[in-house]
């Protein structure tokens, strides 16, 4: 099916942002009807590529060629009519509306849409056929999986005539198998001739799924490669400019007592919503004990009570010899004083203060410790060592304490935490995603640390949606999905088809008996 | 110098600068249309207000007061509060200070009686400013909403208890009694006669030394303490501060009975210093003023001592003003702090990106 003539093409594209050189004379050719990856680490350049290529941002100099025509679009509109459309990674969806009323958004075609809907309802059963894409029509959006929001993205894209698709990780927010229901997707819409452009930093994904992938690294094209013709190892040197090591080695765990035993968990979050209900587990020191499942079923909030910040609403959590309970609550200040490390899943908002010098965001938590103060003094000496220290300590490059604490990237800002939480000594850690927006580099420095901490034998708890991470670093792995257990395993026995299963609540019940046991 | 270092001097230095003088253009421009010239009436004013003793006496004075009300604004303000209730806290701080001057035993030692009627302004001040605070904190009421009703509630209150309560028998006019004499501050004309040097008699008094203090004091709590430190964290982000086990609800009761407690001293150098009884509206304008104040000073000490003088300057020079010239009234001052509020407060970032431009340009290299 695949011709050989060529939908997009970009020569020496070029995007600056201040100081930053964002695309530097980028060059990429994506054959009509493939599927094309385009990898690279966080800040690599892809977003902004793909934003020029939307009409978010123009380019600075170089050419676009769309179907061999010279393309320059100033807004998104001029996008679509070139036949592109994009599938963000935060859907653009409006929740109350109909499935239907989200397709014909930005196409009504006049005051009155009545017959716009007649004759999208067409249109779209045409395509949902065609390519695969049942979606029931009627439906408020609100009320889709998130696997389902995504299809109407996409037909929302198909609709508006999109020849060329772009989708900006669209597996962040999946599960496993929503994931695979997607690349079959793909493939139905390369059949049809449709040329797909997946941006993404899962490199298992690009081995899977594309024709070709092109490889971003500081703003250049660094690669191309027939995906048939590489592998991940080259990949992730390419990606980052040197050898990584992806599977970090680490010994068997040596689980002791106990230190951390919640019981029947139940919790709402701020909105007074029933987040977590009837959860169970048991943090050992010496173990890492991980929390796998989809964003949004729960593990945000369970986080947040063992760490003090929401209350719980029933059961109990034992730490450390003190029980915690809806009766005898315990703020963040106690949990830190009786040796728990809290790493916050959200570091912009909660772990650091952007506008604050990286000594005081080293701070945080900590402000009212006897070796920094003296009688009503902060002493200023004593902050800006302790930052010193914790920045050795973690390799927090550049390592200025004065500088805000905003100017720092993402992997720095996220040592300096981890830095400042791991520092002190403490003996149960709750961690949420440690990698999260964060380079390969820091990735490999960070997980090696937090093994370290298990081996020091401290009871580390660890909340991450990336299932890769989970399993590279848990002895013991739980499952939650819609606030629930759904399954608790061993991580020697984990693997991803039942994790996912797991995570969309769907595996047969004699497993489940058999996580319970576990 | 790193651009960093560069960026910090536009934010503090030339961003405010740059402000303030586009709203004397602006004031300047004003003057044009009234028939004023522009270049002549700033000579009256700025000979009226530094020229002379007695004016710059006066401006001191004046400024006395917006040091004050520009702290009460910026401590509120470090904690991500917007308190407008300057004027209320003031006026019912000076109730606080005029109980004590009036009814402490007058044959104590002016050492005891000074710091006591200090305390009644800054304790009555802050308990003006609680009420506002535990809503805000605890009941979700705007602060901005309720600390402008206790303006109005603070003017109510301060009548009901001048006509009815402190008016001495026989008296028309709703005032107290006068202070007793131990609770007086010295005018700093006395104090320079009596080491010697005589200059003009104006009505600024000791209690600038006291505006000294609370400005150093407010640097030092605000940088140099843990609680400073847990203020300003959940002014910024009410999430890291709850991670960092700091209950932002307290943080706003007690950054709000600071603040309260600051405005509540304008009593002092109104009421101890120079009028030695309390009277209706002593407080009229200072608490407004020190918004102004403290967008001009950008909320940090050093930036609010010289707000505070710019619009002492303003004051002063804005009555001789009055005097001088036939079609200006004082109420031009009002003008001059509205424009400022506009282009300190509202346009704050207007010309920051053409500063950034030419004196901290980003480079290729970075």
């Amino acid at each position: 099916m695949a011709k050989s003539n060529i939908a997009i093409e970009l020569i020496n594209v070029d995007k600056h942002f201040g100081a930053v050189h964002a695309n530097d004379k980028v060059n990429l050719s994506v054959q009509s009807g493939t599927i094309h990856g385009i990898v690279g680490e966080n800040g690599a350049g892809k977003s902004t590529l793909m934003s020029i290529l939307y009409g978010f941002y123009q380019a600075d100099s170089g050419q676009i060629k769309v179907f061999d025509k010279d393309f320059r679009a100033t807004s998104s509109r001029q996008s679509i009519e070139a036949g592109i459309g994009m599938v963000h990674q935060h859907f653009m969806l409006v929740d109350n509306f109909t499935v239907l009323e989200n397709v014909i958004l930005g196409s009504e075609g006049g005051a009155f849409i009545t017959k716009s809907l007649a004759n999208a309802r067409i249109e779209l059963t045409r395509l949902a056929k065609e390519y695969g894409l049942e979606v029931e029509l009627d439906i408020a959006v609100e009320e889709l999986s998130v696997g389902m929001q995504q299809r109407v993205e996409i037909l929302k894209g198909l609709y508006k005539g999109a020849k060329v698709l772009i989708l900006d990780e669209p597996t962040g927010v999946l599960t496993p198998q929503e994931s695979d229901e997607l690349f079959r997707i793909f493939e139905a819409l390369k059949n049809q001739g449709v040329t797909i452009i997946l941006i993404t930093h899962k490199l298992r994904e690009i081995m899977n799924i594309t024709d070709h992938v092109s490889v971003m690294r500081a703003g250049k094209m660094v690669a191309h490669r027939e995906t048939s013709k590489t592998n991940p190892e080259e990949l992730a040197e390419l990606m980052i400019g040197r050898k990584v090591l992806l599977n970090i080695k680490k010994s068997k765990a040596k689980s002791g007592k106990a230190l951390l035993t919640a019981k029947n968990l139940k919790i709402h979050n701020e909105q007074g919503l029933k987040r977590v209900s009837g959860v169970s587990f048991e943090a050992r020191s010496g173990e890492i004990l991980g929390i796998a499942g989809v964003t949004g079923n729960g593990q945000g909030s369970l986080l947040k009570a063992l760490t003090g910040i929401l209350p719980l609403s029933q059961g109990s959590i034992e730490i450390m010899g003190e029980t915690i309970s809806p009766k005898h609550p315990f703020n963040p200040k106690q949990l830190r004083e009786l040796g728990v490390a809290h790493v916050p899943e959200d570091r912009q908002k909660m772990g650091m203060i952007a506008e604050f010098s990286a000594s005081e965001t080293a701070l945080l938590g900590y402000h009212n410790d006897k070796e920094i103060n003296q009688g009503v003094w902060l002493k200023r000496s004593s902050v800006k060592a302790n930052c010193e220290s914790l920045m050795e300590a973690f390799d927090v490059r550049p390592n200025d304490p004065n500088l805000m604490s905003s100017n720092f990237s993402g992997g720095n800002q996220q040592k300096l935490i981890l830095a400042r939480e791991f520092e002190r000594n403490p003996e149960v850690l709750i961690i949420g995603q440690p990698t999260r927006g964060v380079d390969i580099g820091a990735i490999e420095f960070i997980r090696k640390r937090i093994i370290e901490m298990r081996d020091a034998g401290k009871a580390i708890i660890l909340i991450s949606v990336e299932l890769e991470e989970i399993m590279s670093l848990s002895d013991r792995i739980i499952v939650m999905c819609d606030g629930e257990i759904t399954g608790m395993v061993d991580a020697k026995d984990a693997n991803e088809a039942t994790l996912g299963m797991m995570m969309a609540n769907a595996l047969q019940p004699q497993n489940e008996q058999q996580g319970v046991e576990l | 110098m790193t651009r960093d270092r560069r960026l910090s001097w536009i934010n503090g230095l030339l961003l405010p600068l740059f402000n303030v003088l586009t709203a004397f253009l602006a004031t300047g421009i004003i003057f044009l249309f009234i028939g004023v010239d522009p270049v002549e009436a700033t000579k009256i004013l700025i000979y009226g207000a530094l020229g002379y003793d007695e004016g710059l006496g006066y401006t001191l004075y004046y400024a006395t007061n917006f040091v004050f009300t520009g702290l009460a604004v910026a401590v509120a303000f470090h904690a991500g509060l917007f308190n407008i209730g300057g004027e209320g806290q003031a006026y019912v701080g000076g109730l606080g200070t005029a109980l004590v001057a009036l009814y402490i035993n007058p044959a104590m030692s002016a050492w005891i009686v000074i710091p006591l009627a200090i305390s009644g302004g800054l304790l009555f001040g802050a308990l003006w400013a609680i009420i506002p605070a535990y809503l805000q904190a605890y009941r979700g009421s705007h602060i901005v909403i309720t600390t402008i009703m206790f303006n109005f509630l603070a003017s109510s209150l301060m009548v009901y208890i001048l006509v009815n309560i402190l008016r001495e028998v026989g008296e028309m006019s709703p005032e107290s009694g006068d202070f007793i004499a131990a609770s007086w501050l010295p005018f700093v004309h006395d104090v320079f006669a009596s080491f010697g040097y005589k200059i003009a008699k104006s009505p600024l008094n000791l209690s600038i030394l006291v505006a000294l203090f609370f400005s150093a004091a407010v640097w030092f709590f605000l940088w140099h303490t843990r609680w400073g430190f847990a203020i300003r964290a959940a002014g910024k982000s009410n999430e890291a501060a709850i991670y960092s086990g700091i209950d932002p609800k307290k943080i706003i009761v007690v950054t709000m009975c600071i603040s309260g407690a600051l405005a509540g001293l304008v009593g002092i150098n109104e009421l101890m210093g120079v009028q030695h009884r309390l009277f209706l509206n002593f407080n009229y304008g200072y608490g407004f003023g020190g918004i102004a104040v403290a967008l001009m000073g950008r909320n940090h000490p050093v930036g609010i001592l010289i707000a505070a003088f710019l619009f002492g300057i303003l004051y002063q020079g804005g009555a001789e003003l009055d005097f001088e010239l036939q079609n200006v009234s004082r109420d031009i001052v009002v003008v001059m702090q509205g424009l400022v509020i506009l282009f300190c407060g509202g346009l704050e970032y207007l010309y920051k990106p053409i500063l950034v431009r030419f004196l901290a340009p980003v480079k290729e290299s970075e």
